[in-house]
């Protein structure tokens, strides 16, 4: 098979066909928003209203709140390309498909990743979160959130085609999350305590850049198990 | 031997009830596990013979009807 | 090396290799347990601080020992599995799974009858504990991503992806959970200093390591066994076996 499109044509492609959907739709990108904004507000409800515990717990929720929410997400991400059978079509083709997830990953980030932490100031401060703090809570979001998407993508790959793969699918997820989790509410501590947390940021930036190189080519053995 | 009587050993210090509750659980568990795989043996090769009992049964019905 | 192993490819070569090895791991297993567990429990010298609490110790460190090696070998299998598209080596690692959940959870239990007289509490959040916690998530998430497929031959393959993941993944959540701990807890009693453990101590130890990975070899045996037996139900060497037996 003669290749048409070039690799760059293929990628950017793929992504603005995942993001003109998911514009059309709006509620996918505004529903995990919403969530994010609902699991926030429960906590000062459930453990009390004091702004300096509030303050205390803030990175914790986020954190939390951000891991749930693009949990939600992450269901759709191949779903509706393996229903209507474009994801056969793409694994059929002749590119390379840790290629063509790799904008499929990309996609979704910008779908749910990257409202949670344009919109993060907005939440902070309901928590009382000071501003050293939030530029830390931001940054962390900002090389956290593609972490999990990646990860993600892993387990919603093993669960497309299985019929109620959503919860299964948190379950295998959700403890691959737990480093993510520990190095960016640390950041964000060591932030509160005016230390440097370049150290925590590091490690969160090294663990994205192998994500980036492994986790597409896992995600598509992953693909291709589930379609086979 | 490190106990002087068998209450002793039963008692071990004082600390009796944890070392005997994560021997009991250890050895709980682990018989658990060994039969329960020595039972889906025992069931994987009764469903083959009744397969291949039923099998047996088929073919004869058929050679008696064709008589 | 091909040649010798690649006849193991063959269900019923594989069974029959279960079968002959299945009888040492048994007697390894029945020998090194009983001795390790009497001079443990009974011969083995009191510690001068944790006094008999300690002896917890002979079934503690050999299951949390192999709850890592039974994922490791797993996820060596899972590689086999993928690279070479053995089907066997994908039954060896749904043989594995359970018996490695059973071990990790015995770790965790003891650790926490442990955690009780030495820390006051069941649960105390000490790096050890939490990643053995985190690796009993894992080995869950691989069994209930097998048993959610209809189609056996995906749901091996997707194990065995899962496996590897989890298994690249483990360095780092360990490593993590520590470097969290440390962070949050201070100075924690640790339960293992590094200073030399006493050879009176030490033998039964390693007997006791020794009967868990025999342990964990024979379930794995007789499981494997299963699973090939299972994939195979149809198959003429599968009727022969009960002829003879």
């Amino acid at each position: 098979m003669q290749r048409q499109h070039s690799y760059l044509q293929l990628f950017s492609a793929v992504c603005k066909k995942d993001l003109q959907l998911a514009f059309r739709q709006r509620a996918e990108i505004v529903n995990p928003l919403l969530f994010f904004l609902i699991v926030i507000t429960l906590f000062p409800l459930a453990i009390g209203p004091e702004p300096g515990l509030l303050a205390r717990m803030a990175p914790g929720i986020i954190w939390v709140a951000a891991l749930l929410s693009t949990m939600l997400g992450l269901d759709k991400i191949f779903r509706d390309d393996f229903h209507d059978g474009s994801l056969e079509q793409l694994i059929a083709s002749s590119y390379p498909l840790p290629l063509t997830v790799l904008a499929k990953v990309l996609a979704h980030w910008m779908i749910t990743g990257l409202p949670l932490v344009l919109l993060t100031p907005v939440f902070a401060l309901l928590l009382n979160l000071d501003s050293q703090a939030l530029v830390a809570t931001v940054i962390t979001l900002l090389l956290g959130t593609p972490l999990l998407s990646f990860i993600g993508a892993i387990g919603a790959g093993l669960t497309v085609g299985l019929q109620k793969g959503g919860i299964l699918m948190s379950l295998l997820v959700l403890p691959l999350y737990i480093p993510v989790l520990i190095f960016a509410t640390s950041a964000i501590d060591t932030s509160t305590m005016s230390l440097d947390y370049s150290g925590q940021l590091a490690i969160l930036g090294a663990m994205l850049v192998v994500a980036i190189i492994s986790a597409p080519i896992a995600i598509s053995s992953a693909l291709k198990v589930s379609v086979s | 031997m490190q106990f002087d009587s068998f209450s002793d050993f039963i008692a071990m210090g004082g600390y009796g009830f944890y070392v005997w509750l994560s021997f009991g659980t250890c050895a709980l568990i682990l018989l658990g596990i060994l039969f329960s795989s020595l039972n889906d043996t025992k069931r994987i090769l009764t469903s083959v013979q009744q397969q291949a009992d039923r099998e047996q049964r088929i073919k004869q019905a058929k050679q008696e009807s064709q008589v | 090396m091909w040649k010798w192993l690649h006849p193991y490819a063959k269900a019923d070569r594989a069974y029959q290799l279960c079968n002959t090895l299945l009888p040492y791991f048994a007697v390894v297993t029945v020998v090194c347990m009983v001795v390790g567990w009497v001079w443990g429990l009974a011969y083995a010298p009191a510690d001068y601080q944790q006094k008999d609490s300690y002896r917890i110790i002979f079934i503690h460190v050999p299951s949390a020992i192999l709850s890592m090696g039974a994922y490791s070998s797993m996820a060596i299998a899972a590689v086999v599995a993928l690279v070479w598209q053995l089907r066997n080596a994908e039954l060896a690692v749904i043989a594995i799974a359970p018996v490695g959940a059973c071990v990790t959870a015995i770790a965790l239990i003891t650790g926490a009858a442990w955690g009780k007289p030495m820390w006051g509490a069941w649960w105390v959040w000490d790096a050890r504990l939490t990643s053995e916690l985190i690796l009993l998530f894992l080995y869950l998430g691989v069994l209930s991503l097998y048993h959610a497929f209809e189609d056996k031959k995906a749901a091996g393959r997707a194990a065995s992806i899962l496996a590897i993941v989890g298994v690249i993944n483990l360095p780092i959540i360990h490593f993590s959970v520590e470097w969290w701990n440390t962070l949050h807890q201070g100075a924690t009693i640790t339960k293992f200093d590094t200073k030399a453990i006493d050879p009176s101590m030490f033998w039964p130890l390693m007997l006791n390591i020794v009967a868990f990975a025999a342990f964990v070899g024979t379930v794995t045996l007789i499981r494997l066994k299963n699973e090939i037996l299972q994939r195979e139900k149809h198959r003429p060497w599968v009727r022969q076996l009960l002829n003879r037996g």
